[in-house]
């Protein structure tokens, strides 16, 4: 069964990808929203941008974020001449590194369905009396139900699976900052494949119950379906 | 009470540049071919464009004024906006939707009632389904309603009939009509298809090309040879009629307008009451001296006003009765034999007309 620090790596994991989401739908809404409506010529760049983690190796991200967030890297100085500590080899930099890792899943199903929606239902609204932000949150938002609901699910279970970032930032400190793939990789590597069992079969099926979670509920609700 | 509106729009390659002053009252037709500029300039009107150079006026209430850098967003103009495609919220229920903007008033400026707009378009049985399970027909009735319930000083109406089959155009037709006759609001109204103006308007602004042709009442428009209405093939004139008598021997119901009398085969109407007849150019036909032993009963005295080639067989005719304007087509072989010239006495022979 399972031990007590594989307990502590699957709470440490939950908790990250909990509040990674949290963060990203919060911050990500209304960058998808910019993404979907701006104009603006160079918008392209910050698309790119957002795409990167999908193709970057984790390690590459979790290099750089290492360097910047260590110690001596300017990140991680500013943090100590604000009186804190270093993110790096800390939960707070698991956190920021997830952020990053997991924001194309996050933006990308958002910014989507809010260009899906086109302009004309929120016009409308406009032409009904209502401010930018009451027809946001009226009209825009609940009919890109769909993508909030992607992306929160691809959000939190990309984050649970990462693993090269963690690595990386966090430097697999048990209590600490090790998480449950990395768990997994560590009782592979001491031979104990019995709990490797138990915490990869069960993030599999947790895994692919979500998926069909979000792929019915979606399915239940998309047009032409009654 | 004017409504007085001035933009300039560069969009790609099509340009906007218009400037009208209508009164502030019934049906405001825009009118002109598709891709004139009707929709654009409807969007100006009501904020969705913020084109740099513009100038509106309702009354004497400002919404745009580049010049003093004044513009007020969509939200803040009291207007109606019903987009062709009627734009209702697919998450929300028809009564939900019909609430939408009404919610959002102060209950000062809630003018319109729910329950009397309800009664007004029919909307009883829709209240309480789902967008989606709505005919074509019902669906711009939901959405005219649910502009009205915003309580607008101003209608905008974008082809609101365009998306709809004959038949439930000939079903949302008559609520257009009681909306007209029961509210004061006043109503531009785009559209490039001359039937429904000549049965709804009260006066035109012809658009074409992004630019202004003429604005006018609604018989003068159409009848005016320098402009294309005149030249479509359904040219007509638009008369504005009162029921006098019903002639029960003959089955017959006469109209009186300017003095003259026209007759049409009977109609169910009330006497007294004043109605649009459409008297099409190719159902008008001269002669020099006053026809006797015909059978074409709408017989009347005429003034030729003017006189232009159509095509190398054809020609248009503008006539004046008793100050109401009518217009024949003739073949040009029959305007050179009776000397059809600005000015000359003729008789018009009216071999049809119909109530719109």
């Amino acid at each position: 069964m399972l031990t007590e620090s594989d307990i502590t790596a699957l709470w440490i994991t939950l908790q990250l990808a909990g509040l990674t989401t949290l963060i990203l739908l919060l911050f990500g809404t209304p960058l998808a929203w910019y993404l979907a409506h701006s104009r603006f010529r160079f918008k392209v760049i910050i698309d790119a941008l957002v795409a990167l983690p999908l193709v970057l190796p984790p390690t590459v991200l979790g290099f750089y974020l290492l360097i910047l967030l260590g110690p001596r890297g300017p990140v991680g100085e500013l943090f100590l001449s604000f009186g804190g500590e270093a993110p790096a080899f800390r939960f707070s930099g698991l956190v920021i590194g997830s952020v990053l890792y997991s924001l194309p899943f996050v933006v990308q199903p958002l910014r989507d369905s809010f260009a899906a929606q086109g302009r004309r239902l929120s016009e409308a609204a406009a032409t009904l009396r209502a401010t930018p932000l009451d027809r946001f949150f009226t009209v825009s938002v609940p009919l890109a139900r769909h993508g909030f609901l992607t992306a929160t699910v691809l959000g939190f279970a990309h984050t649970v699976g990462e693993f090269g970032v963690v690595l990386m930032i966090g430097g697999n400190i048990p209590g600490k900052t090790q998480v449950l793939s990395i768990a997994i990789y560590d009782h592979v590597e001491s031979l104990e494949y019995s709990q490797a069992h138990w915490l990869a079969g069960g993030l599999l099926v947790l895994s692919f119950l979500l998926l069909l979670a979000v792929y019915s509920v979606n399915r239940r609700f998309s047009p032409g379906h009654s | 009470m004017s409504l007085h509106a001035r933009y300039q729009l560069q969009q790609g390659g099509f340009s906007l540049d218009v400037a009208f002053q209508v009164p502030a009252r019934g049906i405001t037709a825009l009118f002109g071919p598709s891709g004139c500029g009707k929709t654009t300039l409807l969007r100006c009107i009501a904020g969705l464009e913020k084109p740099k150079q513009g100038f509106f006026q309702l009354d004497d209430e400002c919404w745009q004024d580049s010049q003093q850098h004044y513009f007020l967003q969509p939200h803040q103009r009291p207007v109606g906006y019903v987009f062709q495609d009627a734009a209702l919220f697919p998450h929300l229920s028809v009564h939900a939707n019909l609430l939408y903007g009404y919610r959002r008033l102060r209950p000062q400026q809630q003018r319109l009632k729910p329950d009397d707009v309800v009664s007004l378009l029919g909307l009883n049985n829709l209240l309480s389904r789902a967008t989606p399970r709505l005919s074509g027909g019902e669906i711009q009735r939901v959405a005219i309603g649910r502009a009205l319930l915003s309580s607008p000083k101003l209608l905008l109406l974008d082809e609101p009939l365009s998306a709809l089959d004959a038949q439930s155009k000939a079903e949302i037709m008559p609520y257009l009509e009681e909306l007209h006759n029961e509210l004061e609001i006043p109503v531009l109204y785009v559209s490039h298809a001359a039937d429904e103006v000549a049965r709804l308007a009260d006066q035109i602004v012809l658009l074409d090309k992004g630019k202004v042709e003429a604005e006018g009442e609604v018989n003068d428009i159409f009848t005016r040879l320098e402009l294309t209405p005149a030249h479509r093939p359904q040219a007509s004139a638009i008369i504005h009629a009162e029921v006098k008598r019903h002639d029960e021997q003959y089955c017959l119901t006469e109209l009186d307008f300017n003095g003259n009398c026209l007759k049409l085969p009977c109609q169910n109407l009330i006497i007294g009451q004043t109605v649009r007849v459409i008297i099409h150019a190719r159902d008008v036909s001269l002669a020099l001296e006053k026809p006797e032993k015909t059978s074409i009963l709408n017989i009347f005295a005429a003034r030729v006003e003017n006189v232009v080639e159509e095509n190398p067989s054809q020609v248009l005719v503008r006539l004046e009765i008793d100050g109401q304007t009518l217009l024949s087509r003739i073949t040009r072989k029959s305007a050179a034999t009776l000397d059809i010239v600005p000015g000359r006495r003729v008789y018009a022979q009216v071999k049809s007309a119909a109530l719109l």
